[in-house]
């Protein structure tokens, strides 16, 4: 048997067949994530149909200008995260771990914000699952509590993803100061890259359907 | 002509221990369960005999001519065929079951109507003038008995064997199901869906009477009176008459005299005391609160059904009369 | 198929001097393994302590129904008992079953890989089982998990103990390794193939545990999310299946059946990979209609995604949408039926021994034929409204699932048993077994069906006398079924020790697999592979090989 390099795990051959497993089982994961979100997203739907006009109404109070910029703040670390990918096929150490501890404080600038818009739900009283949380005026009130749920479970779901993704990005940058392995960060970056870009998508659809299509 | 008598066979093994059809449903539905048990008979017997046969035949060891040359094109010939003989088959069960199916959820437009409550562990029914019974139903014979069903809690399944229907009863909404006893007779009802640890107890019992004493029967059950006297029971029944009524101890509004007159809401705003008011204070309690009370009136929903709501606002209706600070 | 090594059939058979199972022995090496043949093994321990924990549900159950009233256990004790039965045998036995055991054993060895394409979630695929299995039993000692294995709201999240939301937690967790099992199923199969293994000449096998991991990865994620729901529902309250806040119950109904549905198919559509194996092998002759067989199998996976209303017939859903699943039902059921006949054909004109395995092959036919059939008039909606929710169902889920699935993992069990352990089981208790299995299932579930028709519901803890015969015909039945199921147990272990040494290819078999030795090596193959011909070539072998004289 000719010698490997060490490179390739040892069930592969050569290392554009490791490589592309790697990507081809990212790609699947990711499948499986859009059919978790479909799911939520299928019941969101069901329910809408059931209560179109509440939902609609309940839907004002989300602060959609805010998120507004919050949908801009991650498409910028989108953005920076494909350049860090481009960065550390250039073999740029320096260049790489800029990118993506920008990218990195782009996604705690999201989640901060998203924070912020909850403490704001629980002022305005439409959190119903904490006790003395919810005093919604608007139009039958015990049924908007379920566009609620569903507002809270969906950027719930997306805001623990996003959290995965940020310590990705934080053992990434650990990677990348370090230099090791330039041809392995490369690989393993596609793979979170791809990560994220789910996350930027999933978002996009989220706040398209709650925020925006509602108004 | 062996399978057949065999299907026959199946189809008499199961007639022992069919329960009693006691309704022209019941009948087509038997009527194509034996077509089903006898055409399934018959394929799995040819199917069962051809394997044996061929199992006996070419077992290794036997001599015989194994010769066996089919070229992919008259493979894919034989594959075709026999995926259209069994889609065609298909089709047609498929078009036998949906005939009966929109047959039984046509709702019938005559037909006596009788609400259904499923409750843990127990059904409730009440009749069209009003008289009531627990898990025990009296129908009268040959006509159509359509049942408005809700539960309070879970999912119940009303289920009568000799009618040979059955449907989920759904909190939070009406289900319906309708049937036409044409047998005089005591039959079996069942949950059919596993309702909680009493679920194999919530059993009952359909009683088929002839329509005269049908009648008879139920001129001679207890029927309570007028609405408002039928809306003071459910009043006292389901504890609002704790709070709201007299020298009662918990802070709530008195309801003697309320109705028509205009209230000032905690948020400032009025409202008169009308019949939709009344219905989503007992629905929605905490929406539109009379100022200088606690919200802690708890919600009725799914606990009264909007008949016996309305029974309850005659009774509101009527309080002035009946009592006076 | 041809390898480089060429086991020489003649000479009398040997331990290899290193395979899997002697390279190292310690704990730690088998907890740390990411060898695929030793996570198989460790899938294969935890799935038989599982099946017995199930079964032993099983056993009080029948003995309570012996009588029609509720005289051995209480009503609390029933429920837990079909809730704990359910819930183990479906997520914690049935679905990994195949795929976990052979199919991690056997995809890579039959398509010429090394390894799986990921070993290490491999592994990690077996500790996230292990701390589901671990979150199941613990809700059985916390409490009672108690609202049946389809957890249908309002029950489960208002009015049962809390313990069923920690069992439903265990299936959420469980769900996650059935994830990386697919996913390294997909990416092996994709990636690894060795030269010449195109995608026409893998063996049924293979085509199976793919078709299998499409259905596992796009079903599981949403019966996750939706017992997320259930739980939080449950904890915070957050109500989206509670109709007390305008939430839809059927809507859970809905999502739950869009997983549940598949699940059949996931634990079927192995079963029928295995079969094919079995029965070509025992007729030696090479499948009739393999490229149909192919793409009956992708097609069962992706239409078993459109059937899930049928299990809402009589639920609340609309006629129409009633009427869709069931045309789509029947047409998911027509290629299980050309499968049928694509596996008599066959056997036509074969040379059919009688191994044990085989015997499990022609059972799992006969009994899938009877569950097919029967599930068609399950089909009809104009009969389900009869029919639904009685033991005619039950009867009709445990021949697909026991009858079908398990009979088929038992056939796989004694077929590859010399491959994975490098001895051979005794062949009389073998085929002993798999008649006594064959006998008291048909004993045990045949009552089932007559009990459905006299009308009686599932989930009875008591019941009128008039189906006290067929219960207990029923449970007279289960005992044999008890004993066919212990007997394997028992002779297996014993062959584990006493049993002949197997030569690498005991039953003159095709696949990469039976050309290596009994047991692999650590890396499956000594010299790499090279495919260079179609599956199940059988008149090649027997030319090259000689006829296959029976098992040695």
């Amino acid at each position: 048997m000719n010698a490997k390099s060490d490179q390739i795990k040892e069930q592969f051959e050569t290392l554009e067949q490791q490589k592309s497993a790697d990507r081809l089982g990212m790609w699947i994961f990711l499948a499986t994530e859009t059919m978790l979100f479909g799911g939520l997203f299928f019941a969101y739907t069901a329910s809408h149909t059931l209560h179109p006009h509440v939902f609609s109404e309940a839907s004002h109070e989300l602060e959609w200008n805010l998120e507004f910029g919050n949908t801009a703040v991650l498409l910028t670390s989108g953005f920076t995260m494909a350049l860090a990918e481009i960065a550390v096929s250039l073999k740029r150490r320096g260049l790489t771990t800029l990118l993506l501890l920008t990218t990195i404080f782009l996604g705690i600038w999201f989640l901060v914000v998203k924070g912020v818009e909850y403490v704001d739900d629980f002022q305005n009283g439409i959190v119903p699952f904490i006790a003395g949380g919810y005093f919604y005026t608007g139009p039958s009130p015990e049924i908007a509590k379920l566009f609620f749920n569903f507002y809270f479970a969906l950027t719930g779901l997306h805001a623990f993803h996003m959290s995965i993704g940020v310590l990705l990005l934080f053992i990434m940058t650990t990677l990348a100061w370090r230099w090791r392995d330039p041809d392995k960060l490369t690989r393993q970056m596609t793979i979170v890259g791809l990560y994220w870009a789910f996350i930027d998508v999933a978002w996009m659809v989220i706040y398209t359907t709650l925020y925006l299509l509602q108004q | 002509m062996s399978v057949w008598i065999i299907s026959l066979l199946a189809d008499g093994v199961i007639v022992q221990f069919l329960p009693p059809a006691a309704t022209p449903m019941a009948h087509l539905v038997d009527q194509l369960f034996f077509w089903m048990v006898g055409i399934s008979g018959v394929v799995a017997m040819a199917l069962t005999a051809a394997i044996g046969i061929v199992m006996v035949r070419y077992r290794r060891g036997a001599k015989r001519n194994r010769k066996f040359h089919i070229n992919k094109k008259r493979e894919l010939w034989v594959e075709f065929t026999w995926s259209l003989i069994v889609f065609v088959a298909f089709m047609a069960f498929f078009y036998a079951g949906a005939n009966l199916y929109v047959k039984a959820f046509s709702r019938p437009a005559q037909a006596l109507r009788i609400d259904v409550t499923g409750k843990q562990w127990m059904w409730k029914f009440e009749h069209p003038n009003g008289a009531r019974e627990i898990d025990t139903l009296h129908v009268p014979v040959n006509r159509v008995i359509e049942l408005e069903m809700s539960s309070v809690d879970v999912i119940h399944d009303f289920d009568v064997p000799a009618f040979r229907v059955k449907h989920d009863v759904v909190p939070g909404t009406h289900m319906h199901l309708w049937f036409e006893p044409t047998r005089v007779g005591s039959y079996d009802l069942y949950c059919n869906q596993f309702c909680g640890l009493g679920h194999s107890k919530m059993r009952g019992q359909i009683v088929v009477m002839k329509q005269d004493e049908y009648a008879n029967w139920l001129q001679h059950q207890q029927v309570p009176g007028s609405p408002s006297e039928q809306g003071a029971e459910l009043f006292r029944a389901h504890g609002c008459s704790g709070c709201h009524i007299g020298n009662a101890t918990v802070h709530a509004p008195h309801l003697a005299g309320i109705y028509g007159k205009t209230v000032h809401l905690s948020d400032g705003t009025t409202k008169i005391v009308d019949d939709a008011y009344i219905r989503d204070s007992i629905l929605f309690p905490k929406r539109d609160v009379v100022a200088g009370y606690p919200p802690i009136m708890p919600s009725f929903r799914g606990q009264l059904s909007e008949g016996e709501i309305q029974l309850i606002i005659s009774y509101i209706k009527a309080m002035p009369h009946r009592y006076k600070r | 198929m041809s390898a480089v090594t060429v086991p020489d059939v003649k000479r009398p058979p040997h331990f290899p001097e290193e395979h899997y199972l002697n390279n190292s022995f310690s704990l730690k090496s088998w907890l740390t393994t990411t060898d695929h043949k030793r996570i198989a093994w460790l899938f294969f321990v935890a799935l038989t302590f599982m099946f017995f924990i199930g079964g032993a549900a099983a056993t009080v159950m029948r003995l309570e129904l012996l009588t029609p009233a509720g005289d051995l256990v209480s009503d609390g004790s029933y429920a837990r008992l079909f809730s704990t039965h359910g819930i183990i045998m479906v997520w914690f036995f049935l679905i990994p079953s195949i795929p976990n055991t052979f199919g991690n054993f056997l995809l890579p060895m039959m398509i010429g890989a090394k390894d799986m394409a990921f070993p290490r979630i491999n592994l990690l695929s077996w500790y996230v089982y292990m701390l589901g299995a671990g979150v199941l039993i613990g809700a059985l000692f916390a409490g009672s998990p108690d609202a049946g294995w389809t957890f249908y709201t309002p029950l489960s999240t208002q009015y049962t103990d809390p313990a069923t939301i920690i069992a439903a937690v265990g299936v959420f967790i469980v769900g996650f390794s059935t994830i990386m099992t697919a996913i390294n199923f997909i990416v092996t199969t994709h990636r690894l193939r060795a030269p010449g293994m195109t995608w026409f000449r893998l063996p049924l096998f293979v085509w199976s545990m793919y078709a299998v991991a499409i259905l596992m990865l796009l079903a599981t994620p949403v019966l996750a999310i939706t017992l997320l729901m259930v739980t939080v529902q449950h904890w915070l309250g957050i109500a989206i299946f509670n109709p007390a806040m305008g939430g839809d119950p059927l809507l859970f109904q809905h999502m739950f059946w869009f997983y549940s549905h598949p699940a059949v198919y996931i634990m079927l559509i192995p079963a029928m990979g295995v079969v094919s194996e079995l029965i070509t092998t025992f007729s030696r002759k090479q499948v009739f209609g393999y490229e149909i067989m192919v793409f009956s199998m992708l097609m069962i996976s992706l239409a078993s995604f459109f059937v899930w209303g049928h299990h809402m017939f009589v639920a609340g859903e609309s006629v129409y949408s009633a009427l869709i699943f069931s045309v789509m039902t029947f047409i998911v059921s027509v290629p299980s039926a050309i499968k049928i006949f694509n596996w008599t054909t066959t056997m036509y004109k074969g040379k059919i021994s009688f191994d044990a395995p085989m015997l499990y092959g022609v059972s799992f036919i006969g009994l899938f034929l009877v569950g097919g059939l029967t599930g068609l008039i399950l089909a009809m909606t104009g009969l389900d409204m009869n029919l639904h929710g009685t033991y005619f169902v039950i009867a009709h889920f445990h021949y697909i699932m026991v009858g079908g699935a398990v009979t088929a993992y038992m056939g796989a069990l004694h077929y590859w048993w010399p491959k994975i352990t490098g001895r051979m089981y005794p062949e009389m208790w073998g085929r002993a077994a798999a008649i006594a299995i064959f006998v008291g299932f048909n004993a045990t579930f045949g009552p089932q069906y007559l009990l459905g028709v006299a009308g009686m519901p599932r989930r009875y803890h008591t019941y009128p006398p008039v189906y006290q015969v067929l219960n207990e015909a029923s449970t007279a039945g289960a005992v044999v079924l008890a004993v066919g199921y212990a007997l394997p147990f028992c002779y297996l272990i014993w062959s584990l020790r006493y049993g002949k040494i197997a030569p690498p290819n005991p039953w003159g078999a095709t696949g990469l697999e039976w050309k290596t030795a009994s047991p692999p090596p650590p890396h499956n193959f000594e010299e790499p592979v090279m495919v260079t011909d179609k599956p199940y070539d059988y008149i090649k072998y027997d030319a090259e090989h000689g006829e296959w004289q029976g098992r040695p």
